[in-house]
């Protein structure tokens, strides 16, 4: 199992809330992380898929008579010729979730362009590639869908509804309707998503690019057919994952599939171009929302009725209403919503699902509304804060949401803004100004975590979560060392292994929150469990004593009454013949818990932009970044920091750059590699200023931490769009803004 | 990708006289020079370029920025971007050369890709890197995709109903303005041809980019002695800040005298099937007062003969904007 050690890190009595760099950091920067796509195992082949041409319609025939015989080819595999898999059933809580539900191969039809029709198997991954692409298939084509704009498939259903928004939306004095569009976003990690299937016997190891180990083997036996304890899902280190690997996708069961019937561990790496068909994507969103106020800003009326393009087989609903119900006090809301279905790939959660896309409309929609109503967008806020959830009538847990506010428009200097379109010059450009609020919720799931406090003094914490990127593996070692006065260095983090006790995904921004009571409680235990070794036994070091008259610091078990008393740990075990004090912990969900029924849990923040404008070029570039966030208790400021300011730079490409497009005659992604597809760069990202208000959420666990992973995408795209009009007077409802819609300033 | 022979050239000769046997120097050559290999490496692992032989040039010298004896610059072939771009010289004497190679790709591709091959620099057309699409580039006669496709970044000059691809150099519209030279040797002996006609229009043969022929290699380049009064720019308008090709692009190179615009070379890119000369708009220019209606009515003329595409109509205005401003910052009348 490869460990992550505290290399060289600080150690101090108290750690949490300090700038810790991530303890896996050396092992990234010196290359001896390793990958999924780095495993190499004696024997392994390469796997290549062929995939679909035509978006819609059927395959007639596959001819792979060149193909067999090509140099170093191991066998093509195709529907028929390979033992078929099952169906997953359906998920339980957050177990055994996949998106695109049909297995490779269950039927002829085709329903998305790229979709897996065939697979290559070869010595070398050169050799699956010429070969795969000299599999010849013929298709019959159908019509198939791609349209941008979106029409329901059937009427709306409500999500959430209160009073009468359409009557007090009807007589209200002032009245905002618009449509705000996002579009096709691909999350784009920069690790590719790639599987390694070993088979010994009927037992399967699967090194897999996931976000979550333990929902990976939930749905891969069921898949398979085989015993849940026959598989084996290792994670080790993710090149980031955005959503993207957080549920199977279809690449993963055929590289099991075809490394079952070869006999031989097999690699498959996704393509770049093949991640815009095959692995899932943010959905295209169309949203109308409307807001009817006072001519003193109250809000009277919130309507927010939204469709997401889907596949044609997977109802994946893209939740753009999340944040809508409580984020202002409005007594009559409605939101409702419907699909589209298209002919694509299956959409999946993408950083912030449905709050990001729905935040967009909303904090476009407010700004809007600020502008009619010529006040400071601010204030219109303020205005209509509400003292509760009005949805659910619950109070909020840990709400601060003014205070981001008003933290925030110092920092940013918002005082000085002259809300006049075009009115603000700095160094012979146009300057302008927007802001938005967010939120993302907070929530915790069921995890395990077992501590081991070795006799050298070592400890070892491990539990089946994952760190992808965000300093989990940091994270833990810091609240193991709390706990257990253990310094860091001293500390080994075990993650991202299903053989490991059960640990939550890296997703929703709950790992943390989830796995630290967990870790917390298990530390504890361990302690405990020393303690109680050191006064059972004849050769007990404080016989007749009780654990309470105990305590452990710096290694050692000694009286709480007489602190010179001490026994080093190792002594205490090697008396009692125990190779390691060991200790389990546990948490429990929210989802369904008893703080959600009593508590409306979520995070808060506001964002600030400021982008500069050249008229004579139509250059638009984001030149200043506030955001102020209110996520409860940063256990570890720096990677907390570290996340803002990469989902600020996320946003920038949400609101700028971003788009998927569909060719209409191939149904195919046509811009669908990091050229054509445009994403921020580090010319893009400017000065990003990040504060965390730092109130402890208690309610959500002991240490009053939540997660940051998403929050910081919220409202990001709707501050810049609300800046690009302050700067040029033109609205953008459609993103990305383009120098097209630019020119008509 | 394919399997290929491949062949590290000890001499020009040797090179010269493996590629004379391809049947062709241009889209489908059996027989491919490699230099730096960031365009062609890429282009046969898409299946676009499909060579049985490649004939490694990099140990053939070649790489040497000297002044010429008229006192112009000679440049050779094999000189990578990074080194040409930071070349004291270039950025003293020709700015817009040395603006135009910092202005494309990355750092990292800079340093290994060559003069030669961003000469030769292949369109970035998403319809011709995908062998799934239709594209008279890549297989003459199979149509163009990119008409009534997605065609936003795609060419509003010179083109034709069976291409409308950019070059995408950001060098070759520096070069065009700087009216430089392609010496070129080949199994008859060595040629020049003037930068404004090495490459051709896409016409019915957008399979034919170039006026090279099997064997010929490109040596060197040569530009002429600077304008010592003349001061050239490039500017590069995209969608981000970097690593992006060029919307609408401008190097300009003029010379002012007396508040008229006595010396004036534009050309443009991101707009054009070629790097596109802007003679007629230099012939406007010239003797022309400098001022803001002027530059308008010059950017104007630029466009006169555009033909917008499905999605690029926006490129119209902006090719004005940015041929306009180039002007603006070449003569003082803009600073940013």
């Amino acid at each position: 199992m490869s460990r992550s050690k505290a290399l060289g890190a600080p150690s101090a009595p108290k750690v949490l809330g300090g700038k810790l760099p991530r303890i896996d950091g050396p092992l990234k920067v010196s290359g001896r992380a390793t990958y999924t796509s780095d495993i190499s195992l004696p024997g392994m082949l390469y796997a290549v898929p062929v995939r679909s041409t035509i978006a819609s319609g059927r395959v007639v025939a596959i001819d792979d008579r060149v193909a067999r015989k090509m140099l170093g080819v191991r066998a093509i595999y195709y529907r028929g010729n390979i033992r078929p898999f099952f169906r997953s059933g359906p998920a339980q809580g957050f177990s055994g979730l996949i998106d695109e539900k049909r297995p490779p191969f269950e039927d002829d039809v085709v329903r998305y362009y790229g979709q897996y029709v065939a697979v290559a198997v070869a010595q070398t991954m050169e050799q699956a590639k010429a070969a795969a692409d000299a599999v010849r298939v013929q298709y019959a084509a159908d019509a198939h869908n791609v349209e941008r704009r979106l029409v329901a498939e059937k009427s709306l259903e409500t999500d959430s509804e209160r009073g009468d928004a359409e009557g007090a939306f009807k007589s209200a004095p002032v009245q905002i309707d618009q449509t705000y569009v996002t579009p096709t976003e691909v999350h784009n990690p920069i690790e590719l998503h790639a599987t390694v299937a070993a088979w010994e016997g009927d037992r399967v190891t699967l090194y897999e690019t996931t976000q979550a180990v333990m929902n990976h083997r939930e749905v891969l036996y069921q898949m398979l057919g085989v015993p849940k304890e026959n598989v084996r899902v290792v994670s080790h280190f993710l090149g980031s994952g955005f959503g993207g690997k957080l549920w199977p996708w279809s690449h993963s069961i055929l590289a099991a599939g075809v490394a079952r019937e070869v006999g031989a561990p097999v690699k498959l790496v996704v393509t770049r171009q093949a991640m815009f068909e095959t692995v899932g994507h943010r959905p295209r969103t169309q949203q109308r929302f409307r807001l009817g106020a006072t001519r003193d800003g109250k809000l009277v009326s919130m309507q927010h009725e939204y469709l997401n393009e889907t596949s044609i087989l997977d109802a994946y609903k893209e939740d753009c209403g999340e944040a809508t119900p409580f984020m202002y006090s409005v007594p009559n809301l409605r939101v409702a919503s419907a699909l589209a279905r298209r002919n694509i790939g299956t959409p999946t959660a993408m950083r912030g699902p449905g709050a990001v896309p729905g935040l967009f409309a909303m904090e476009s929609a407010m700004d809007e509304l600020a502008i009619a109503l010529n006040m400071d967008p601010i204030e219109l806020r303020r205005r209509n804060e509400p003292l509760q959830d009005e949805s659910t009538k619950l109070p909020f847990s840990s709400r601060h949401l003014v205070e981001c506010m008003q933290v925030g428009a110092e920092k940013f200097g918002w005082a000085r803004r002259d809300p006049r379109v075009g009115a603000m010059k700095r160094d012979g450009l146009t300057i302008g100004w927007g802001m938005a609020t967010c939120s993302w919720g907070a929530m915790r799931s069921d995890a395990q975590a077992t501590v081991e406090i070795q006799r050298d003094g070592t400890m070892s914490v491990t539990t089946a979560t994952q760190d992808i990127g965000t300093g989990t593996y940091t994270v833990l070692a810091l609240v193991a060392s709390e706990a257990t006065g253990i310094p860091l260095d001293k500390i080994d983090v075990g993650l991202g292994d299903t053989t490991l006790p059960p640990g939550p995904i890296s997703g929703g921004s709950w790992a943390t929150a989830s796995v630290i009571p967990a870790v917390s409680a298990a530390a504890r235990a361990a302690v405990r469990s020393l303690l109680t070794l050191s006064t059972s036994g004849k050769n007990a070091a404080f016989a007749g004593a009780t654990p309470d008259d105990l305590h452990f610091a710096n290694g050692r078990a000694a009286r709480k009454s007489d602190p010179s008393s001490g026994v080093p740990l190792g002594d205490v075990l090697a008396r009692a013949n125990v190779r390691a004090a060991v200790g389990s912990g546990q948490s429990r969900t929210t989802f369904g818990g008893e703080e959600s029924r009593k508590y409306s849990l979520h995070s808060f923040g506001a964002q600030f932009a400021e982008v500069t404008w050249q008229p004579e070029t139509a250059r638009l570039r984001v030149s200043r970044f506030v955001s102020v966030i209110d996520a409860g208790r940063m256990i570890n400021p720096k990677p907390a920091r570290n996340q803002i300011e990469g989902a600020v730079v996320m946003g920038i490409g949400m609101a700028l750059f971003e788009e998927a497009r569909y060719d209409k005659r191939y149904g195919a992604p046509i811009n669908s590699n990091l050229a054509d597809y445009i994403v921020s760069t580090n010319a893009d990202a400017p000065a990003i200023d990040v504060t965390f208000l730092d109130y402890p959420d208690l309610v959500l666990n002991e240490l009053g931490a939540r997660g940051v992973g998403e929050i910081g995408l919220a409202g990001t795209a709707a501050a810049i769009t609300a800046a690009v009009h302050h700067a040029t007077g033109v609205r953008v409802r459609e993103l990305p803004v383009r120098i097209e819609d630019l020119l008509r300033a | 990708m394919e399997r290929f022979q491949y062949t590290r050239a000890r001499t020009v000769s040797e090179a010269i006289g493996i590629a004379a046997h391809s049947s062709t120097a241009q889209q489908g050559a059996p027989v491919r020079y490699v230099a730096g290999g960031t365009t062609l490496v890429d282009l046969m692992k898409l299946g676009v370029e499909r060579p049985t032989h490649l004939v490694d040039i990099n140990k053939l010298g070649m790489n040497a920025i000297e002044r010429t004896k008229e006192g112009g610059l000679r440049i050779g072939a094999l000189v990578r971007n990074a080194a040409l771009a930071h070349d004291p010289t270039v950025v003293r004497d020709y700015r817009a050369l040395s603006e135009a190679l910092l202005s494309g790709a990355s750092a990292q591709l800079r340093n290994v890709a060559t003069t030669s091959g961003n000469l030769l620099q292949r369109t970035r057309c998403m319809y011709f890197r995908n062998t799934a699409m239709a594209c008279n580039k890549r297989e003459p006669g199979s149509g163009c995709s990119a008409i009534n496709g997605d065609n936003r970044t795609l060419a509003i000059l010179g083109t034709s109903p069976h291409c409308i691809a950019t070059n995408p150099s950001d060098m070759n519209v520096a070069l065009v303005a700087l009216d430089a030279t392609i010496h070129v040797q080949g199994p008859k002996g060595t040629r020049t041809i003037p930068m404004q006609a090495f490459h051709l229009l896409p016409g019915d043969t957008p399979d034919r980019e170039t006026v090279l022929e099997p064997g010929d290699l490109v040596t060197h380049i040569t530009l002429p002695p600077p304008n010592a009064r003349a001061t050239s720019r490039y500017l590069k308008l995209r969608d981000r800040a970097s690593y992006e090709f060029a919307l609408a692009s401008a190097a300009v190179v003029v010379e002012v005298a007396g508040g008229q615009f006595h010396y004036v070379r534009l050309a443009m890119g991101g707009v054009g099937t070629k790097p596109w000369r802007m003679s007629a708009v230099e012939e406007r220019l010239t003797g022309a007062a400098v001022d803001d209606a002027t530059i308008r009515d010059a950017a104007q003329l630029a466009v006169r003969d555009a033909k917008p595409q499905s999605e690029n109509g926006f490129k119209v205005e902006l090719a004005q904007r940015c041929l306009a401003h180039a002007l603006r910052l070449a003569t003082g009348l803009a600073s940013i």
